[in-house]
């Protein structure tokens, strides 16, 4: 295979951009000049690999030259002070050899792109481009928004942690905790936006998803020891072994009860068991994320939805609801107590979520009352609420569903 | 994102591991597994025993003729896999290329099949089995 430097070089940014960054970070302890000089050294590959051939190491090829711009960019700014100097010298020593990059480099790298001074946007797109090694073009495009506004977002980034004078290290530990759960729920939002995509190419989403799902391996490969990098990748393997299964032929959502099981993925659901078997392995008792992943390993091994330990379940939402509660893990609780106990148990568990004003205005809380109901045989009181459901939600194909059901109870 | 296999082969004649060091080459694949691990791409892979413990089962007569190992016809044998996910073959191949291996290997670089590889012809079964599923559970 003759290879087109252009894909060449996509690939091993892809591979390599992360521990390129972070090895120009760590050499002039700037992280935004680290990501401009690297970028640099694409468009310098580009030409160069044109015309000379690939190297046979491209990796160290694009760090020496990433570190050399970064030495010319502080001769323009004519700023070698003496601490420059010194840097600027050991710059120059960069060679073409092979290079080991240091873990603790690529994992400053994760903290920094995490940072809290950057909103969630910010931390999003700077995670997928320095960590992940996406370019603009394919972060837009999992986005589903325009490459401008991707760029908009990273240059805010930059600029933020200039202003911030965000320092190119990890935590302290009093620090850690918080700012891991920071790293996490960034990840987390990643997988969910391809996970729960209600719109955009089907292929496009997933592969969000499985991005999400490397930056998820690169953390417990870089901590082994904490519980909740593995709970979270747990979770994300076991929710996304699901994928094949969730769309039938034409492209309509199927429900978890109606999913052909075959379809789901029984390699991707082992690793998401072996990973959370790690995370009991190396935790004080389980968190949120594991929770949500007991919860999905159940549904994972269950030979078929009638076969489901919703016993199980039901102690596993009731544990998660006292550690992070919410009117979302409350409903699906009553979803699955409905399976476990009764509908009468779960709609006066709705009835009280309802009575509080939770989930106002989504269509969440009536089309699970309508359900209920339904069972229960009040048939009127069923129909009113699957039509006032189906008139909130905002997605057309969830409506006729809801409409269909309604329709189906007569009257 | 596509799956790929790394398949090493090597020919019969340098399958001579007690000539060598076996510790470096733990050592060498031992970093080489952990550098795809923390760049998030390994999914999985195995080596195979010696292939004089193994079988050949040939099918080009009536019935399957199983031969045992070393096998006469085959100068190139299959030692062990890699499965890795990352975006594109030429992604693979680079990883590929790092493996710690010497003359006489060869790595096979094999996109795996995924659902989008079953697209044409998935519609018809499906279809009629998710409708007997949606029937059965009554959420039809």
């Amino acid at each position: 295979m003759s290879a087109d430097p252009r894909r060449v070089l996509d690939a091993v940014w892809r591979m390599e951009g992360a521990r390129i960054v972070a090895g120009v970070a760590k050499a002039t302890g700037d992280v935004v000049l680290a990501e401009d000089v690297a970028q640099e050294a694409v468009v310098e590959a580009l030409s160069s690999w044109r015309e000379h051939g690939v190297p046979a190491n491209p990796g160290a090829w694009l760090t020496a030259v990433a570190k050399r711009r970064a030495v010319d960019a502080w001769r323009r700014r004519s700023a070698l002070d003496d601490r420059h100097r010194a840097m600027a010298h050991d710059l120059s020593e960069a060679t073409e050899d092979a290079w080991e990059p240091i873990d603790d480099d690529v994992l400053r790298l994760v903290f920094t792109a995490c940072h809290p001074a950057l909103s969630r946007e910010s931390q999003v797109a700077l995670t997928l481009r320095v960590v992940g090694g996406l370019t603009t073009s394919e972060i837009a495009r999992m986005l589903l928004v325009p490459v401008p506004t991707v760029q908009a977002r990273i240059t805010r980034a930059k600029k933020t942690l200039h202003a911030a004078k965000v320092p190119f290290e990890t935590p302290d530990p009093p620090e850690w905790p918080a700012r891991l759960q920071t790293v996490l729920s960034v990840v987390y939002l990643v997988f969910t936006e391809g996970y729960a995509a209600t719109s955009g190419d089907r292929w496009v989403r997933t592969d969000l998803a499985e991005e999400a799902l490397r930056l998820g391996r690169i953390i417990v490969a870089l901590l082994p020891r904490e519980p909740d990098a593995w709970a979270l990748l747990a979770l994300m393997e076991l929710q996304a072994s699901r994928f094949g299964a969730r769309t039938d032929a034409v492209g309509e959502p199927v429900l978890l009860a109606d999913q052909d099981r075959s379809r789901w993925d029984r390699a991707q659901i082992e690793r998401g068991r072996a990973a959370l078997a790690r995370a009991d392995a190396v935790g004080h008792g389980r968190g949120s994320y594991a929770l949500q992943a007991a919860i999905a390993e159940q549904h994972a091994t269950a030979r078929d939805f009638a076969d489901t330990d919703w016993d199980e379940i039901v102690v596993l939402y009731e544990a998660l609801g006292r550690i992070s509660p919410s009117p979302v893990v409350e409903l699906n609780h009553a979803v699955a107590l409905s399976m476990a106990v009764g509908p009468g148990t779960a709609l006066a568990m709705v009835d009280r979520l309802a009575a509080q004003g939770a989930l106002r205005g989504s269509h969440l809380i009536p089309s699970v009352r309508g359900e209920l109901l339904a069972k229960l045989g009040r048939a009127d009181e069923a129909r009113a609420e699957l039509s006032a459901a189906a008139a909130l939600t905002g997605n057309e194909r969830e409506a006729g569903v809801l409409r269909a059901k309604a329709a189906a109870l007569g009257g | 994102m596509p799956k790929y296999m790394l398949i090493m082969r090597n020919s019969d004649s340098v399958e001579n591991y007690e000539d060598m060091d076996f510790e470096a080459i733990i050592n060498a694949m031992g970093a080489y597994n952990e550098s795809m691990m923390k760049a998030g791409v390994l999914l999985g892979g195995d080596g195979l025993t010696d292939a004089a413990q193994g079988s050949v089962v040939e099918f080009t007569a009536e019935a399957p003729i199983v031969t045992d190992g070393p096998y006469g016809e085959v100068h190139e044998l299959f030692n062990g896999f890699w499965t890795i996910q990352v975006g594109s073959q030429e992604e693979a191949v680079e990883w590929a290329k790092k493996a710690p291996l010497g003359p006489g290997n060869k790595i096979e670089v094999r996109r795996m099949t995924d659902e989008s590889d079953f697209a044409d012809y998935s519609d018809n079964e499906y279809i009629q089995k998710e409708k007997g599923w949606r029937e059965e559970l009554g959420t039809e």
